[in-house]
Parts: structure tokens; sequence; C-alpha cells
């Protein structure tokens, strides 16, 4: 589809232009979201699109469907009693890596724990941009913030390794920068039934990239070309020639019953008893 | 030797942290409030305090955390704005009612939703039951003095209650003004070392704090900090007394603006009493008795003060930065009006809910009020109570 025909579908064109910064990659992200969409040819009367607060929370603000701007964090709460009241909507929420994995890391682990049927992106930019800069729990070791003044102490969360473990279903890694594998990956997450994580490594030239030295954004996008390694090759690699990469691609696809389902087959049965 | 400066409020306030050198401050962003914490914890990193900073997830770990460490008997922080102190809520009743000294700068922004970052009274206006005392200030100089204010009143023995020191989002956390600071040594006496009076680390008389109290003790539990807020008045006219000595700056429980002799008057929080001192300049140089009163202390509530104050008024309009939405008026108006029913006076009383979210409040708007005021001081008649201003209808 060309883009001025995607844009006139699913986008809220008199919202523009938007809050985002010159070389954010929230932007990049946020039009492959609309590709997987268009892909899995969603209706957006029956789509809903769910965020919490940050910059990349906003996306929805631009996303000309049904959508919920929540508060910080709490995203997949809301986005949870969206998909119990209406099970026939496609949710897709979108989050950051403070939103999601900070103030709201409660919400991400038990939603995957229950392998609700939602479509999850987080833009991982490795910090909390909205609010200029401060470290998130997505931020490597060592790495500067406005919070981190001599490099961060923590230890950053494998967020793809924790919904794994809490329960989720599918699971995966982009970056800005493999926008095709991005759109893939989303596609596929929303094709899939039960709780699907999609981490997007996308840059915050203004905050993370200027108190890391990392140059510009296409510098960054650079980077994540570089340092993303396909599963596939990545198996290859002996585990120094990975060191300080990221393995980008499917990383997790399983089945089990999906909660909203296994709802229904309760009420199903004890309406009939 | 004070220093005048020109400086923001957020300056102001991480300003007046710094000299306040708390053991430990506990931080999570929130515009517009992210400015002090930040500023401050670069004071940490420059070796300027021995603060322990402590970035957390939430605000709700954020008070948390503050509770924890007033607990252990340290002095303690925190700051925030809005949803931040909407989330932190829970917390905030815990920290008045185990009695900890914690002092929170709050920047005043409105509650989602929907989402917005600029200034209004829903934040703080929605903590007035939680049992905190509340300070409130005009402009950049209050925030300073009311924070320096707040610690020596807050762990006075018998006081013993966590303060708010509230100002306006942006319009006073994020504009410069000039304000005088105090030299760090001043204020390092003022507020003297903090010895609490129970703390968890003293093993030879442990406590046990938030324990679970029924209905055998709970409600003597709830008597007891009602009493405490009551007795916090003359401690808040001590404290200010003491700080008009080191400053040569006075406060009380509310200032007056050419009330004395006023006919008409308004009561109004916060940064907007700048606004409405030079209407009522501009009015009283065309004849007109206007005059006004600006609370800084909204808890403990000074009612007799108040009721003696604004009870001479023909008309006076209540103006609130804050809807209650219970069909009858905004929170000041409806305690303010108790107030006066209790003293005898006859004013009559209107409401006026102004400037949510940010909603800009000029001299034109506050003009509106007095002549609206004036028609009610003329006819004797209240027409309409709840009045909303600046509003598209
Ligand atoms: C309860 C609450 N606390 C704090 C905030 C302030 N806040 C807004 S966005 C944000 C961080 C956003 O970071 P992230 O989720 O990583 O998104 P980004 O802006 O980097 O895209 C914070 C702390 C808020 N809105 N609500
Ligand atoms: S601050 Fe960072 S995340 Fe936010 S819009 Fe700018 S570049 Fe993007």
């Amino acid at each position: 589809m060309a883009v001025k025909e995607l844009l006139d579908r699913y986008t809220r064109m008199e919202k523009l232009p938007h809050i985002w910064c010159p070389g954010c990659g929230h932007g990049i992200i946020l039009g492959s979201v609309l590709r997987a969409i268009q892909r899995q040819n969603l209706e957006p009367d029956k789509t809903t699109i769910v965020s919490g607060i940050g910059c990349s929370s906003r996306a929805p603000g631009y996303m000309k469907f049904d959508t919920l701007h929540t508060t910080h964090g709490r995203a997949l709460a809301f986005a949870t009693g969206v998909k119990l009241a209406r099970p026939e909507l496609n949710v897709i929420v979108l989050s950051g890596d403070g939103d999601c994995a900070a103030i709201g890391g409660n919400h991400l682990i038990h939603a995957a724990r229950r392998n609700i049927n939602l479509t999850t992106v987080v833009f991982n930019n490795s910090i909390y941009g909205m609010t200029s800069g401060q470290y998130s729990p997505l931020t490597p070791h060592k790495r500067f913030a406005t919070t981190a003044p001599y490099g961060n102490v923590d230890h950053p969360f494998d967020l793809c390794q924790l919904v794994i473990a809490a329960g989720a279903t599918y699971v995966a890694r982009g970056t800005a920068y493999h926008t095709q594998m991005l759109i893939d990956l989303i596609a596929k997450g929303i094709e899939r039934k039960g709780f699907s994580f999609i981490e997007v490594v996308t840059q915050c030239p203004t905050y993370y990239g200027r108190k890391n030295k990392l140059g510009s954004a296409i510098d960054m996008l650079n980077w994540q070309k570089e340092h993303g390694v396909p599963v596939k090759a990545a198996a290859k690699l002996p585990p120094e020639k990975m060191e300080g990469k990221f393995v980008i691609g499917e990383l997790h696809c399983t089945q089990r019953p999906e909660y909203v389902e296994e709802y229904q087959r309760i009420i199903d049965r004890m309406e009939r008893e | 030797m004070a220093q005048k400066v020109a400086i923001t409020g957020n300056e102001a306030v991480a300003l007046a942290m710094k000299q306040i050198n708390p053991d430990v401050v506990a931080a999570y962003p929130i515009t517009p409030q992210t400015e002090i914490v930040q500023i401050f914890s670069t004071y940490v990193n420059n070796g300027l305090i021995d603060t322990e900073f402590v970035t957390v997830e939430s605000e709700h770990s954020a008070m948390s955390a503050t509770v924890g460490a007033a607990s252990a008997g340290a002095r303690a922080m925190t700051a925030t704005s809005a949803n931040g102190l909407a989330l932190m809520w829970e917390i905030v009743y815990i920290a008045a009612s185990n009695r900890l000294p914690i002092v929170m700068p709050v920047v005043n922004r409105a509650l989602s939703g929907p989402i917005n970052i600029h200034c209004d009274h829903s934040d703080a206006m929605g903590a007035r039951d939680s049992g905190w005392i509340q300070l409130w200030s005009e402009n950049t100089q209050e925030a300073y003095d009311n924070m320096i204010q707040a610690v020596r009143l807050a762990e006075n023995p018998n006081v013993q209650l966590p303060v708010m020191v509230c100002m306006d989002g942006f319009i006073i956390s994020h504009a410069m003004e000039n304000a005088e600071v105090l030299p760090d040594e001043v204020v390092r006496e003022f507020i003297g070392d903090y010895t609490p009076q129970k703390t968890l680390l003293d093993k030879e008389n442990p406590v046990t704090a938030g324990p679970l109290a029924f209905t055998d003790s709970y409600f003597e539990f709830k008597r007891a900090q009602a009493e405490a807020m009551i007795q916090a008045k003359p401690y808040v006219l001590e404290v200010a007394r003491e700080y008009a000595k080191v400053s040569g700056r006075e406060y009380g429980l509310f200032e007056t603006y050419k009330l004395e002799d006023a006919e008409v008057g308004i009561v109004v929080l916060g940064s907007t009493a700048g606004t409405a001192k030079n209407v009522v300049d501009k009015l009283r140089g065309q004849g007109f008795k206007a005059g006004l009163l600006k609370p800084r202390v909204f808890r403990p509530f000074p009612a007799e003060e108040l009721a003696t104050a604004l009870g001479h008024l023909k008309a006076l309009a209540v103006m609130d930065r804050a809807d209650s939405f219970n069909a009858f008026s905004g929170p000041l108006f409806a305690e303010i009006t108790a107030a006066m029913y209790d003293s005898g006076a006859q004013t009559k009383i209107v409401n006026y809910i102004y400037g949510l979210g940010g909603r800009d409040v000029g001299l034109g708007d506050i003009e509106k009020v007095y002549g609206h005021l004036a028609r009610i001081a003329e006819s004797g008649k209240v027409d309409q109570r709840l009045n909303y201003l600046g509003v598209r209808e």
C-alpha cells in the first residue's frame, strides 16, 4: 500500500505534526505497527489500541482507531479489561520500556502469566524519554542517564526472557532499523492467539544518545544494524562473538490455553450445570 | 548574608533541599516536578551534600521508601505532582498516621483525565483529608521559605506531621523570579539537627510501626492524629515568627491584601493571588473597595481566623482551582462557607472554579469576579452560587 493510502486509512492526519524529536525511532515503530495491522487486514472498527504514558505511548494519538490513552504503566491492566469485556476486538498495546518494565512491571508479568490474547509492542529506547532521560530498567549497565551520571549501577532486565519465563506464548525482538523484520514480527504477534510480546530496540537521540555520546540518529540506527544479530546467525556464533550484541527475530513461539477462552469455558460450564 | 538571585521555583525548592541536606531523598520523575529532584541529584552527584538519593520505579515506591527512611529515624523527603501524588495515595495516608515528619514539595498539576501537565490544584486538594499539613505558595520566594519552615514545623515534637509544600506547576516551578535565599549555615541552624522521638533502629527500645489496630484501638489512634492537627496551628505561627528573625520575611496563616476596609473580597490560593492583587490595586484606584485574602495554611484549616478576617465583607468570592464534582462547590468554598456560617457572618458568598488544566487567568477574568461581587453587594442577593470562570460553555 502506498504511504499516502496507509496514512489516509490509519492515521489521524489532523493530529500532525507529531510531538517526537527529529530522529526519534518511535515514528518508525508506529509505521511498522500500522503496516502490520494492514497486512493482517484488521478492521479499524474491530481494533483497539491501548497505551500508557510516555513519548512512545503518544503513538495511539495519531492512529485512526478506537484508542485508549491510559495512565503511566497501566496500559496492560486497561487492555485486559477491554479484552475480557469485548473478546472479539483485536487489542494492541503500545508501551515504553519505563512504562512497561518499571512502574508497570507487575502488569507485564501477570498479562504474560495469564497468556491473554493481547499484542504488546514495547518501544525500548533504554531511557525515560518524556521526563528527560532518567534511566529505566532497560538502561544497560554502566550507561549514562541524567540519574546515572557515573554510569548505571543497575543491570537491565532481559524483557523477552522475563515474559517467556512468565508464560507469554509469542516473544520477539526487533529494531527500528530492521523495519521489514519488525513488520513481520508484529504481524505474527497479532496473528498468534495468546500473549504476544515484541520488544523493539529504538533510538532516543535526544536523551539516551546525547548522554552516551552515541552520535546522530543515523549513527544510532547503524548501531542497531551492527549489534542486532538474527536468531539463526546468533545460534552459530560463539558466546564471545555475541558480547555486547543482542538477538533479534522470533525468540519464542509456543501454545498454551488462552485466558479469555478459558474464562469463557468456565462461564459456559457453569451455565450448563 | 542573604542573597538576591534570579531563580525558578523548582531551582529554589531544590536549593532549599540542598540547604536542608536530608538524609534520604527518594525520587521518581513527573512533569513539572522532575526538575526539583533532577537539580537536587546534581548536588548529591557533585558531593555538595551527603543525602542518600534513591531512584525508584514509581511514586508508590518513592513514598514507601520515604516512609521507610523516616521510620528508621532519617530526615526524609520526596517530591511529586498530579498522578504521582495520586499513585502515592495509599502511603500518603500512612505517612501522616505514623506521624512521620516528611516534607514533600507538590508542584501542582491537573490530575488525569484527560491527561494534562499544566497547573491546577486537583492533586493537593485530593489529598486534603490525608492528614498532611499543607502550606501554599504564591511565588518562588514563598515556595523557598515554606520549604525551610516546613522542616522545622514537621519535626516539632508537638507536631510530628508530614508537610506538603504546594506551588503552582509551570507558573511558579518554571518561571524565573527574583528571590532572596539564605546562606546555608543560617538554614542549617534554623532547622537544627533532627532527633526522632522513636526509631526502628533503637534496639534498646524496640517499636513496631503500623501494626493492626482494630475496633478496640483504631479510633483512638485517629483521634490522636486529629488532635495533632488541631494543636499544630500555634506552631505554624511560632515557626513563622522564628523564621522572620532570620529572613526578615513574615508569614502567617494567610495573607490579607487591602482587606481591612474592603466591601468585597476574593479568597484565592497560589500564584493567582499575585494577579488578583494587581486587580485590587486597579479597582482601588477607581474608588472601589476591593480586597483579597490568600490562604497559606490550608491544613490545619484556620477557620476562626478566616471568618474573623472575612466577616465584615458584603460579598466574597472563593476561588477554587479544583472542582469537587459534588454538584455544589469546590473544596475551598465549602470549608470557608462552613467557617463563616459558624461565625454568624452575613457575607454573601459565591464560588468560582477557575484555571483547570492550566487555563490562563488574566486580570480581566478577576475583574469580572469583582464586578459580580459589586452587583451582589448592591442587591444583597446571590444570583448564582457556583460559577465557572473563563470556560467555554
Ligand atoms: C504516575 C506517574 N508518574 C510519573 C509520570 C511521569 N512520566 C511520564 S512518561 C514517563 C517515563 C516514560 O518513559 P518510557 O516509558 O520509557 O517512554 P519514552 O518516553 O521513553 O518513550 C514518566 C516517568 C506519570 N505520567 N505518571
Ligand atoms: S525525548 Fe527521546 S523518546 Fe522522546 S520524542 Fe525525543 S527522541 Fe523520542
